[in-house]
């Protein structure tokens, strides 16, 4: 089995608040092979859009660092190169795509301009060379008429067209990996299909690995190999696909899977309540204490969880979970 | 226009700057200032070689009014034609005020953008420093300048240039610091931009539309401040200019009003017409003003 291209070792983020300092990301490990898709699941506020930031070395500046861990990618630690490597690597080597497309593009240049810009800064290509791969690009997205549409501005062209140049200029020097940072949450949903069709196709093609952050269960089934749910910053259970939304172990992942409505062929009458999970996310202040954070909100609660951070229980092969009380 | 025209015109978003100049055409006064403006620098440019004579030189008795003798605007103390120091100075008003609105966008643009980009402690420094210049006494510290370094043409054009920056500065800070929060900022980063490209080449041409506003508004004051030097008799003694003009004629005020009133005329119509044009161009850039 060949190296991971990026190995993650109990990297730990730590934001500044009014209260003190607090871990928002709380000793993360994870692994990811080429060609692969990882996938990170999770309500809002848990740490997955903090670990695609933390990855690219993006993380708010002042307000929040990177306190232990190491992020190695092909060996080199992110978490300790220097801004200038960093410069090098993002947009090269590791790529990003935004959630919203509507205000990632920048409004005053053309998409041309835009994607040929990174050819021309990574790549070392001459205005010419750039131009032609930008239209190459642009036709591998599958945006039409490309040839006019690389002179369009960001503001002519669709949410779904514009999600397109993103990942255009994501993947313009072949990146080893692609972060996508919830790409479809603001497209509609049959928009949504042919972008990861698009993705799919372009991941066969360049054997990029992704890591895909969302909060929706069907996009993680369509798209990914493995996925990780994340609690409160802390990893709470990991597995393949499969494994974790067939047989999801921990509470919290089993209700998040509940959660999800089912569209059925008969609707009945009086619909089946969808199950929730009680409660909310504990505030930033709790985090990073030694005990269970999901305690508050669990049903299975036992009063080892009160007293110490469950570590991960190995269930089948890689399919883990983070809980004192697995199965009992 | 048939209505398959009509629609796709509805259609398809319009590039910016032809929606700009929409909304310019459309403010009658802007429109009728730019047509000023126009016929001012046309005069500033051809106008000494379409009027050769020589506003230093003698050429009948001192104080004829206007429209007598053949002369136009009549002749001043020195029995010098007015009309000849009228168009030789358009040149010199126009030069000193573009170049010195230039000197001082390019000063403001570099300090604003570093303290909105940078923050932090050189956000501080340089914040101190402008406010340091705003409350100086603007034309008392060009007169010490002008004075300590002679009254030259470029160093004139310095004077003014180091005591009016504090504006666009300010104004490019707040821009900076609202523009670097945006998203395309944050994906450029992802993409590999470095700091430098950020600032010029990412987020300033996006703060340009207020800076432009200020940038020529920034020319009929700078004209404005040239012609106040130059009647307080800081100015190059070798080059005319219609501050020049009044501040030599201002002592025959009541015998000879004309010799102060044309001149001074010439600048009051030169910086309204830049007024307007900015403010039209203020309304055209101003996408909250849109479509009303």
């Amino acid at each position: 089995m060949m190296d991971p291209i990026l190995k993650v070792e109990n990297l730990s983020v730590e934001l500044k608040t009014r209260e003190g300092t607090s871990p928002v990301i709380d000793e993360l490990s994870f692994e990811l092979n080429a060609g692969e898709t990882l996938s990170f699941v999770g309500e809002s506020g848990c740490g997955k859009s903090m670990t695609a930031l933390g990855i690219m070395g993006l993380l708010p500046e002042k307000i929040s660092r990177v306190s232990s861990g190491r992020i190695l990618f092909q060996g080199e630690d992110l978490a300790s190169v220097s801004q200038k490597r960093l410069q090098e690597i993002r947009g090269n080597e590791i790529s990003m795509i935004f959630q919203e497309p509507m205000t990632s593009l920048n409004p005053v240049y053309t998409i041309g301009e835009q994607i040929g810009e990174i050819l021309r800064r990574h790549k070392g290509l001459n205005r010419k060379q750039s131009f032609l791969q930008a239209l190459d690009l642009i036709e591998a997205v599958q945006i039409p008429d490309p040839k006019n549409k690389i002179h369009s501005y960001p503001f002519q062209l669709s949410g779904g067209q514009r999600q397109r140049v993103m990942i255009a200029m994501a993947l313009a020097c072949e990146p080893k990996i692609l972060v996508a940072d919830e790409p479809t949450t603001a497209l509609d949903v049959t928009v949504q299909a042919q972008i990861f069709d698009l993705l799919k196709e372009l991941r066969a093609k360049t054997n990029t690995a992704i890591i895909l952050i969302t909060h929706d269960m069907g996009v993680v089934y369509e798209m990914a190999q493995k996925m990780i749910v994340m609690y409160a910053g802390r990893k709470v259970e990991e597995g393949s696909v499969n494994q974790v939304i067939k047989s999801p172990a921990h509470p919290y992942t089993q209700g998040l899977i509940s959660c999800v409505p089912h569209l059925t062929e008969k609707q009945p009458e009086v619909r089946e309540r969808l199950l929730e999970i009680p409660g909310i996310v504990p505030s930033l202040t709790s985090f990073g204490l030694n005990k269970c954070l999901f305690e508050s909100r669990c049903h299975k609660s036992v009063e080892k969880c009160l007293s110490s951070k469950p570590d991960a229980q190995q269930i089948l092969g890689g399919h883990k979970a983070n809980c004192w009380n697995l199965g009992k | 226009m048939t209505e398959k025209e009509n629609k796709e015109k509805e259609e398809k978003p319009r590039h910016p700057l032809s929606e700009v100049f929409d909304m310019y055409i459309r403010n009658f006064s802007a429109v009728c200032a730019m047509l000023v403006l126009i016929v001012i620098i046309i005069l500033a440019i051809f106008g000494p070689s379409l009027y050769p004579t020589d506003p230093f030189e003698m050429v009948w008795m001192p104080f004829s009014p206007p429209g007598q003798e053949g002369f136009l605007l009549g002749t001043d103390y020195l029995g010098r034609d007015l009309m000849a120091g009228l168009v030789h100075g358009a040149r010199v008003s126009i030069l000193v005020g573009i170049s010195a609105a230039f000197m001082s966008v390019v000063i403001g643009i570099t300090i604003g953008a570093l303290a909105g980009y940078y923050r932090g402690t050189v956000e501080e420094i340089l914040m101190r420093l402008t406010e340091f210049f705003q409350v100086l006494p603007t034309l008392l510290f060009s007169m010490v300048i002008v004075a300590l370094f002679g009254a030259s043409l470029p160093m004139i054009v310095i004077a003014i240039g180091l005591v009016s920056w504090t504006a666009v500065a300010r104004i490019t800070r707040a821009e900076f610091l609202r523009i670097r929060e945006l998203e395309f900022v944050l994906a450029s980063r992802a993409s590999g931009a470095s700091d430098f490209r950020l600032i010029f080449s990412v987020i300033l041409p996006n703060a340009l539309p207020p800076i432009i506003v200020q940038a020529a508004l920034m020319v009929g004051s700078a004209i404005l401040f040239e012609a106040g030097l130059s009647f307080l008799g800081l100015s190059d003694p070798n080059i005319v200019s219609w501050g020049q003009i009044i501040g030599s004629n201002r002592q025959y005020i009541l015998d000879a009003s004309y010799t102060v009133t044309v001149p001074g005329l010439a600048i009051f119509i030169t910086v309204l017409a830049i007024s307007l044009v900015g403010d039209g161009l203020n309304d055209a850039l101003n996408p909250k003003l849109r479509r009303r």
